[in-house]
């Protein structure tokens, strides 16, 4: 235990705490960002990202992933925002991890490896998408200003990493700029227009709903969509720091750790969240391995908030756009277009279905859902598929299976057969095949009543040891074996 | 000749290439070890695990692109040891080569124009800055 917290902890001191600076710097601008998409002052983004990165470090199952606000969480927010207000947001993220601490509880986190790699492809791209989309009200119809500063930002942020490599270039591009504007005094949108920033440490509160059962029905449907596209990206990230440091982690204990992060941050006045893949990916890159690099991400942000707050409300909002451009253009899947192409026709169909449900109804939980029930009905008619292979031989049929039997291949498999046949020998032969329910001995039954019926002798073969058991137990033909008539 | 030759490989054209001309070097010394690395490139990490079901199947698929050379080493009889770094390529296979202290790198290049030299950057090109040993880039 004591070796686990060490090792947990203290084995990566130095990179650990360098790492979770650059984390804490990056982490910023994209709180701020998030809180604007949520509807929310960049307060509830900001602490929220204070407090589930600073939770997160001792009760996460995944050393060195960063979580805090983020855009998916963000995104489903909106509607709840603007038609209750903040606290009934603060309510539904409590609830939200409630909702995680059970999914975590009853091991529901293992279901995720059931949802296809075409759905979490979607997932990825429509969150960059709306990420995007939701940036695009900020630069048209604004000055032309706007525009460059816009320009100025993605060049600031694509080109400088090639030659300065120790500071973000994210950093580099809201100093200089916000510098510039004070100095030239150049009239701009800033951060400060949209919400105001309290130096201060985040309170506890119970949010003021009413405890009703209507306050419930409200957010309920929230929490549960905000728990579902929480754990999905969280794990989703996890794998990614697994593979990127070649260590395993324990999801289950994610799925708690999450829900108790989102739990204190609704009491503490901050947004729920979830794991961050750009900002784990950054803490990876940059030597993270460590719980003190999350640890040492959370407190940071909330000292620079507190110290530089004056400023961090002069950042121009062009420029935290420029930024929310980068991120969106990184979490975006570029492979995506070649897997169009070269993945098999349902998958893609899946991962554009996806997609565009998550842009329709702006909800990423809803996408996932219609992705997940689509692979599925793909999967049963792909695997329904069953053939009937008749061979014909001196005094007998042979026909050989090859296919599942089961309620979804049961009206092909008995339409296969040609019974116009009469007085033959028919050996029907299973091998290739099994027999999976009720429905798929019915099938069989029906089909060899059938040639019965018109006085053939019918011997069924190769069954497998549980189709043989399935069989036995239920099949009528085997209890009226003698031809009929 | 060489004892302990470090193969850089990616399961590229070039690194077969590169692969060849490491077998004629390590043939010429029946003590010879060549030690294969493959880096599973940070950048890429998000990408692979999008586009893998689970995590055997990415380490499969891994080790899948290292057979090829494998089969060229077993051929020529030649003892190899194959392991696979994390991290970004550049860094990783000079940090490797210098921690254990090997007579020879060899590694193919892609052959970048300068402009992709510059977006990219030129993993040969750095290996040959910072590792302490004779490199062997093969086009």
């Amino acid at each position: 235990m004591l070796e686990k917290i060490k090792k947990e902890w203290f084995s990566n001191v130095r990179a650990d705490i360098l790492a979770g600076a650059v984390v804490a710097l990056a982490l910023i601008p994209e709180a701020i960002a998030f809180s604007i998409i949520a509807g929310v002052d960049p307060m509830v983004g900001l602490y929220a990202s204070f407090l589930i990165a600073v939770t997160i470090a001792f009760v996460g199952g995944r050393p060195g992933m960063i979580s805090a606000a983020t855009g998916a969480m963000a995104l489903l927010m909106v509607p709840l925002v603007k038609e209750y207000g903040l606290d009934y947001l603060l309510a539904a993220t409590v609830l939200t991890g409630v909702i995680q601490i059970l999914f975590g509880v009853f091991k529901i986190a293992k279901l995720m490896k059931f949802i296809p790699r075409a759905v979490m492809i979607g997932f990825v791209n429509a969150l960059a998408i709306l990420v995007f989309l939701a940036q695009v009200p900020h630069i048209l119809g604004e000055s032309t200003v706007t525009y460059i500063f816009v320009a100025i930002t993605l060049v600031i942020v694509y080109v400088l990493p090639r030659f300065v490599k120790s500071i973000p270039a994210p950093l580099i591009a809201i100093i200089a700029l916000t510098a510039v504007t004070l100095y030239a005094g150049i009239d701009m949108k800033v951060v400060g227009d949209l919400g105001g920033i309290t130096k201060s440490l985040p309170e506890f509160f119970i949010p003021n709903i009413p405890f009703t059962f209507e306050t419930l029905a409200i957010i309920f449907p929230y929490s549960i969509a905000l728990a579902i596209v929480g754990l999905l990206e969280s794990l989703l990230t996890a794998s990614i720091v697994d593979d990127m440091t070649g260590t395993d982690s324990n999801k289950n204990k994610e799925a708690k750790g999450q829900g108790i992060a989102n739990i204190i941050t609704g009491f503490f006045g901050g947004m729920a969240g979830c794991a961050m893949i750009g900002q784990s990916v950054i803490n990876v890159k940059s030597g993270g391995r460590g719980r003190l690099s999350t640890l040492v991400a959370g407190l940071l942000l909330m000292f620079l908030i507190i110290v530089l707050g004056d400023l961090v409300v002069q950042i121009p909002m062009p420029v935290l756009v420029g930024i929310m451009i980068m991120v969106c253009i990184g979490t975006f899947d570029w492979s995506s277009f070649s897997y169009l192409r070269k993945a098999p026709r349902s998958d893609a169909i899946v991962m554009l279905t996806t997609v565009i449900i998550v842009v329709a109804t702006h909800d990423l939980s809803k996408g996932v859902i219609a992705g997940v029930i689509l692979s599925t009905i793909f999967f049963v008619a792909k695997i329904a598929k069953i053939r009937v292979i008749e061979k014909q031989g001196d005094d007998f049929i042979h026909f050989v299976i090859e296919g599942q039997l089961f309620f979804a291949s049961v009206e092909e498999f008995i339409d296969a057969f040609n019974y116009t046949v009469e007085n033959r020998n028919i050996i029907i032969d299973f091998t290739e095949s099994h027999v999976w329910d009720d429905s798929a001995v019915g099938a069989i039954d029906k089909v060899v009543l059938k040639y019965r019926e018109r006085q053939n002798i019918v011997t069924i073969e190769g069954l497998d040891s549980s189709s043989e058991k399935m069989v036995e137990k239920l099949a009528i033909y085997k209890k009226t074996n003698t031809i009929s008539n | 000749m060489y004892e302990k030759i470090l193969l850089a490989a990616d399961g590229s054209e070039n690194s077969l290439r590169a692969s060849v001309e490491a077998i004629k070097i390590a043939s010429m010394n029946s003590e010879c070890k060549v030690d294969i690395i493959y880096v599973a490139d940070f950048a890429k990490s998000k990408n692979e695990i999008l586009h893998t079901q689970g995590k055997e199947a990415l380490d499969f698929s891994r080790r899948q692109k290292l057979i090829p050379i494998q089969e060229l080493l077993q051929a020529k009889n030649i003892p190899y040891t194959t392991n696979i770094l994390r991290g970004e390529p550049g860094p990783t296979i000079i940090r490797y080569a210098n921690e254990h202290a090997f007579e020879l790198v060899v590694i193919g290049s892609r052959g970048l124009n300068a402009l992709q030299e510059m977006v990219l950057g030129s993993v040969s090109h750095k290996v040959v800055k910072r590792v302490n040993c004779p490199v062997l880039i093969v086009k």
